[in-house]
C-alpha cells in the first residue's frame, strides 16, 4: 500500500476536539498521551451513545415485551451489527465479552470443556495428552496464561514459536512447530510491545494444513488498521473495545460460524438457552449461545459508537496517519545515543508503538521524567515478560500513538526523550 | 524544586550511582535473608542480615539487586542507616522494625508525613516518593525485603 505524503484526509487537529482530555495538563504541561496501546482515549460520541442509551432507552435487553425493552434490544443488536461489520464479520459471528482477556479465556475454557466430553462428544476441539497448543514468544500474557492452564487441565503440551533479534517471527522454526499434533495455533495480529505485524496469512496457512484451529488476537491492530477478519482466514479472534476508542467492559469475539456452532458454551445461565428441564438444557445458536447472563449493553453501545467512529475517519486513513507518525517517531529515536529499539525490523509492517531502553536509565526512571513533561508512556513488561527476558531486558518504555496522535506531540516526545540520560547522569 | 527535582534528589542519584552496602556479604555467621521482585517493573533485590547469635541485634546489612534509582538508592540508603545505628554492638531488631514502620507509615502518607533526618539520616530524601504512589513501591521494595528477614531471622 502506499503511503499518503500526510494523509491530508485525516483532520487530526479537529478530530482531537472530541476528546476533552486532550486538552487537560498535567504537571503543568499539555498531556502528550502515547499510551494508547495501553487502553485509548474516548471521543465525547462515545460518552454520549452511552449516556444517551442509559437516559433514554434503558431496559433488559431480549426480555420482556414493553416498548422500552424493545427499543434497547434494538440498539443493542444493531450495536453488534456495527462491531461485527467493523472486522468485516457478520453478527452471528459476533459475540459480546468483557474484553480481549475474557475472550481468549472463554476460547481456552470452551476447548477445556469440549476436552471433558472427550473427543466423540466433544467433537473437534477435545485436547488429548500430547496434542499441541501453540502460541508465539511474543503473546501478552492474556494470550499465554489461558494456554497454559489449559494444558494443565488436559495434558496437552505448550509451544512457542521463537522471534528473530529484530523481533520478527521465525517462520522457519514456526514450520518446524506446527505439526499433525498442533490442535491450536494463538497468535497476536500485532505484538504488543514491538508493534510489528505477524504474518497472518502464512501461519493461517501452516495451521489450515496441520488441521489446526487459529485464535488471533486483534487487540493491538483492531484500532490502527483496516481489519477483516474472515478474509485474514483465523477461526478466532478476540479486541477490546478500550484500546479502539470505546468505553471499558466490552470486547468482541469473533469466530467463524462454523466454529461457534461446535464450540461448547464456556459460561452458562440466563439468556442463552432455548429449553430448559431441571436435568438438562439446549442452548441457542451462536453467538447468543456465549452470552450468559446480562450482558454490558451500555458498553456495546458504546463500542459502537466508536467504531462508527473510526469508520467516519476511515481506518485507510488512520493507519496511513499512523505509519507516518510511528516513522517520525522511529527516525527520531534512532538518532538519539543509547536509545536501543526492540523490533526495528527494516521496511516490516508495523503501527504506531515502539518500546526502547534507555541506556543506563531504569525504565521506570526514563518514564518518571517524561511524565515531569506531560508525556504519559508505558514503562515496565507490558504483560509480556517472556518476550522481555528473550531480549534481555527488565523493563522497557513504549510509546504508542492512536489517530489522535499529532507530529508536534511526537516532538515533544523526542524532545524530551533527548534530556533523559543528561538528567540522570547516564553516559557521562 | 521542581517536582521531579524534588523526587531526585542529588543525594538519592547519588546513591543510585555509588551504592552503599552491595554486593552481598558471604554467609558468615548467623544470616537472614530476603528476596523481593515488583512484578511491574522488574525491580530486583536481595536483602542480607547479619544477627548476632542471641538473634536480638542486627550487625550489618547488605543487598545486591537491581531495579530504577529510586528503589537502588532506597537499598543502599537504608544499609547505611542500619550500618550507622549497629556501630560496634549491633542494632535491636525492635528499633530495625520501627524504623521500617515508621518509613512505611510515611512513605504511604502521600506527602503528609516527611521523613525526619534526626532517625532516616540520608533516607530522609525519600519523603519525596510519598507523592508519587506509583513509586512508592519502589522504595519500599528493599525495607520489605529487610522486614522479612529479620521476621526469619
Amino acid at each position: 500500500m502506499t503511503v499518503p505524503a500526510a494523509a491530508p484526509d485525516l483532520a487530526v487537529q479537529r478530530l482531537r476536539a472530541d476528546f476533552p482530555i486532550l486538552r487537560t495538563e498535567v504537571n503543568g504541561h499539555p498531556l502528550v498521551y502515547l499510551d494508547s496501546a495501553a487502553t485509548s482515549q474516548k471521543p465525547r460520541q462515545v460518552l454520549d451513545a452511552e449516556l444517551d442509551f442509559l437516559t433514554q432507552h434503558n431496559a433488559a435487553v431480549h426480555r420482556g415485551a414493553h416498548t422500552t425493552a424493545a427499543e434497547a434490544t434494538d440498539l443493542f443488536e444493531d450495536a453488534r451489527a456495527a462491531v461485527a461489520g467493523f472486522v468485516g464479520a457478520t453478527p452471528d459471528e459476533l459475540v459480546w465479552t468483557s474484553g480481549a482477556t475474557m475472550g481468549l479465556n472463554l476460547i481456552a475454557y470452551a476447548i477445556g470443556n469440549a476436552s471433558q466430553m472427550g473427543r466423540r462428544a466433544g467433537g473437534r476441539f477435545a485436547l488429548r495428552p500430547s496434542d499441541e497448543i501453540v502460541v508465539t514468544v511474543a503473546e501478552h500474557h492474556a494470550n499465554l496464561l489461558p494456554w497454559q492452564e489449559l494444558a494443565a487441565r488436559t495434558g496437552a503440551v505448550l509451544r512457542h514459536i521463537p522471534v528473530h533479534d529484530d523481533g520478527t517471527l521465525d517462520l522457519n522454526a514456526a514450520r518446524d512447530i506446527i505439526g499433525e499434533r498442533t490442535r491450536v495455533l494463538a497468535f497476536s495480529h500485532v505484538s504488543n510491545v514491538l508493534g510489528l505485524v505477524n504474518p497472518v496469512a502464512d501461519l493461517v496457512e501452516l495451521a489450515r494444513a496441520a488441521g489446526a484451529l487459529t485464535v488471533l488476537d486483534a487487540c493491538q491492530s483492531a484500532p490502527h488498521l483496516p481489519l477483516d477478519l474472515p478474509a485474514l482466514g483465523v477461526d478466532l479472534a478476540v479486541f477490546s473495545g478500550h484500546k479502539m476508542l470505546g468505553p471499558y467492559g466490552i470486547g468482541g469475539l469473533y469466530g467463524h460460524a462454523e466454529v461457534l456452532d461446535d464450540l461448547p458454551p464456556f459460561l452458562t445461565g440466563g439468556s442463552m438457552i432455548s429449553t430448559v428441564t431441571l436435568d438438562h438444557a439446549e442452548y441457542l445458536p451462536p453467538p447468543h449461545k456465549f452470552e450468559a447472563g446480562t450482558q454490558p449493553v451500555g458498553p456495546a453501545i458504546g463500542l459502537a459508537a466508536a467504531v462508527r467512529y473510526l469508520d467516519a475517519v476511515g481506518m485507510d486513513a488512520v493507519a496511513a496517519h499512523e505509519r507516518i507518525v510511528a516513522e517520525r517517531m522511529r527516525d527520531g529515536l534512532r538518532e538519539i545515543d543509547g536509545i536501543r529499539l526492540l523490533g526495528d525490523a527494516p521496511g516490516a509492517e508495523r503501527v504506531g508503538l515502539w518500546s526502547f531502553e534507555v541506556e543506563g536509565v531504569h525504565a521506570h526512571d526514563a518514564g518518571q521524567y517524561l511524565d515531569a513533561r506531560g508525556i504519559a508512556v508505558r514503562v515496565g513488561h507490558h504483560c509480556a515478560a517472556p518476550l522481555h527476558r528473550r531480549f534481555g531486558v527488565a523493563a522497557s518504555v513504549r510509546a504508542s500513538t492512536a489517530l489522535y496522535t499529532t507530529h508536534a506531540e511526537v516532538d515533544m516526545f523526542l524532545d524530551g526523550v533527548r534530556g533523559i540520560r543528561a538528567y540522570f547522569g547516564a553516559g557521562s | 524544586m521542581s517536582g521531579l527535582d524534588s523526587l531526585y534528589q542529588e543525594l538519592i542519584l547519588d546513591h543510585a550511582k555509588h551504592p552503599h552496602g552491595t554486593p552481598l556479604a558471604g554467609e558468615t555467621g548467623r544470616v537472614a535473608r530476603s528476596h523481593q521482585h515488583n512484578p511491574m517493573c522488574g525491580d530486583d533485590v536481595t536483602v542480607q542480615a547479619r544477627v548476632s547469635a542471641d538473634g536480638t541485634r542486627l550487625l550489618d546489612v547488605t543487598w545486591s539487586g537491581s531495579g530504577c534509582s529510586i528503589s537502588q538508592a532506597s537499598a543502599s540508603m537504608l544499609a547505611a542507616l542500619i550500618d550507622d545505628d549497629a556501630g560496634e554492638s549491633g542494632v535491636a531488631r525492635e528499633r530495625v522494625t520501627a524504623l521500617i514502620d515508621g518509613f512505611r507509615e510515611a512513605l504511604r502518607s502521600r506527602g503528609r508525613l516527611p521523613l525526619d533526618e534526626e532517625t532516616y539520616a540520608d533516607a530522609a530524601a525519600l519523603s519525596g516518593v510519598s507523592k508519587y504512589s506509583a513509586r512508592v513501591k519502589c522504595a519500599m521494595l528493599a525495607w520489605v525485603a529487610l522486614e522479612d528477614a529479620v521476621a526469619r531471622a
